[in-house]
């Protein structure tokens, strides 16, 4: 990862995000497919996740891994929001000299914990970090266990990859992983039983919300599940109507 | 004597206890060699199942949360199953690991083509960054196995192998060693092949470099010994395929005019079951069938036949 340059006092609010996202699109508004991942992700940054650009390389903050790479203006934009990014940066998206691709690169992005694009890689190496934190020896000190948060796209679970994760991580009771799947309906073939059932067959802790209701989202990020990996289905308007 | 997998398993199983950042992540092969290691220490040895992508994708995670992983496997699962975890999850992320690899080219030929790896170090010299050793006896396993744990976050692979000389050499992690000294030309053999060369060799007025580490590619040893002549012929003999470091070696020697026969395994499913010996003549690797090319090629004088 590398590190926020100075940067002016960023601008903060849920109501900053589109203005934010407009700098990258150039669009007045965006429709939902664009933003689907954007209130998981606020509520996550504003309520959840103990990172912040102060403590971005401690070596216990909680981690998020973007894994479904594709269409990161949200992402950026709330980076920018929570002071990650410098605002100045977001114009520039996808061009030749900016850090801010079509898809992330976790060594030009301050606060982005991997680089995605290829579908299927956010999970595994999620998986990883948890057990290297673990290994580290980090947990036991109450409020200050790092937690590992991962997002991916109902589609992006047709990459095999992703349940030798599920099914690795339920299995070995990784309860400090927590998986983030925005569902908006995507993929060609549905999971037969719906995608929280997969997790649930893995022995995962599973929750089911709607993907725009921020108390729901809070709810589900915080429910407790003790010994078992967490997954939080985030239902969207589908993309493709 | 002991084989270079077992000999893996010990030191690393040592290293665990010397070294808290070092983790092995295994996918069920190799588990055995792992057991008393992993008693005493379970959160640093994990085994994934049979799950190579989540093999190499845990060791990404692993090394972005501090600590320095070594995956093992057979090659064709470590490398070629889940080659673009390797590209993306290690080299994209800037993170680093060390890969050892065991069955190489054809250790275990009555299993067949899908326990074959031929083209590993092939496939990593697409990528950036990557130290590749190739050990040809246990003692040079554990030197290597060793400096790769140390190699601070450098992404290092290991290739094992069945194959063994019959003694280990003073091997250091970088450069080749001059085994033999000659006028008529330079033989390279990387790892287990320094035997068959050796024999190939003998009487025939050429060098014999040993590589146990081709990449980086000590160039400069391979410049060295070809000296101040007008011209040079360099013959490189590798466990892998044919022609894998040719390209390193003209690189080498853009400054001189020369020629490079590589040798090798080759390309083409051969399709056979049997032994390793068989293999090895199959492939022309055998001490009589190097002698034969490696004399055509550098058209050395045979002094013991003259």
């Amino acid at each position: 990862m590398t590190t926020t340059p100075a940067t002016p006092a960023p601008p903060t609010g849920y109501d900053d995000l589109p203005r934010l996202m407009s700098l990258m699109t150039g669009d007045e508004k965006h429709g939902p497919a664009a933003t689907s991942t954007l209130d998981a992700l606020w509520v996550l940054y504003d309520r959840v996740l103990r990172v912040t650009p102060a403590t971005a390389e401690t070596p216990d903050r909680d981690r998020f891994l973007l894994s479904k790479g594709h269409g990161p203006m949200a992402y950026y934009a709330v980076l920018a929001a929570k002071g990650f990014v410098p605002v100045d940066w977001l114009p520039g998206f996808g061009s030749y000299d900016s850090p801010l691709g079509h898809h992330p690169d976790r060594t030009l992005v301050p606060g982005a914990e991997i680089g995605s694009g290829s579908l299927g890689h956010g999970l595994p190496l999620a998986v990883g970090t948890a057990l290297g934190l673990r290994a580290r020896g980090l947990y036991g000190r109450p409020g200050r266990d790092p937690r590992v948060w991962v997002l991916v796209g109902d589609a992006e679970l047709d990459e095999g990859s992703n349940h030798e994760a599920i099914a690795y991580a339920g299995a070995a009771g990784l309860d400090t992983l927590h998986t983030l799947v925005i569902d908006n309906s995507s993929a060609t073939y549905a999971l037969p039983g719906g995608i929280a059932a997969r997790f649930a067959a893995a022995g995962w802790s599973t929750t089911t919300v709607d993907g725009r209701d921020h108390e729901a989202l809070h709810a589900a990020f915080t429910a407790p599940h003790p010994g078992r990996p967490h997954a939080v289905v985030a239902a969207v308007e589908p993309a493709y109507v | 004597m002991d084989t270079m997998r077992e000999r893996f398993a010990a030191v690393t199983s040592r290293l665990l206890d010397e070294d808290p950042r070092l983790a092995v992540v295994l996918a069920e092969i190799g588990t055995d060699g792992f057991d008393a290691a992993g008693r005493r220490h379970p959160e640093r040895v994990i085994n994934v199942g049979i799950r190579e992508q989540l093999l190499v994708g845990v060791g990404g995670g692993l090394a972005l949360a501090g600590m320095r992983p070594v995956l093992h496997t057979f090659a064709s699962f470590l490398v070629e199953r889940p080659f673009e975890q390797v590209k993306l999850d290690l080299g994209h992320q800037e993170a680093g690991a060390v890969l050892v690899s065991a069955y190489g080219s054809y250790d275990w030929p009555a299993g067949g083509y899908t326990h074959m790896s031929p083209g590993d170090v092939a496939l990593l010299d697409t990528l950036d960054g990557w130290t590749v050793h190739v050990p040809g006896h246990p003692d040079e396993a554990e030197t290597l196995v060793r400096r790769a744990a140390a190699a601070g976050d450098d992404k290092v692979y290991v290739r094992l192998s069945g194959q063994s000389n019959t003694a280990g050499r003073p091997v250091d992690g970088a450069g080749f060693l001059t085994v033999r000294e000659g006028r008529a030309g330079v033989v390279v053999a990387v790892g287990p092949v320094l035997d068959d060369v050796l024999a190939a060799t003998e009487g025939l007025d050429v060098t014999v470099l040993y590589a146990t580490t081709v990449r980086p590619f000590d160039g400069a040893a391979l410049r060295a010994a070809v000296g101040a002549g007008r011209s040079a012929d360099v013959v490189l003999v590798e466990p892998y395929l044919a022609g894998t470091s040719t390209a390193y070696a003209n690189d080498a020697l853009a400054d001189v005019p020369h020629r490079v026969l590589g040798l090798g395994t080759g390309r083409r499913e051969l399709r056979r079951y049997g032994t390793v010996p068989e293999h090895v003549r199959a492939h022309g690797l055998d001490a009589a069938s190097l002698r034969e090319r490696i004399a055509a090629f550098t058209a050395a004088p045979a002094a013991a036949r003259a």
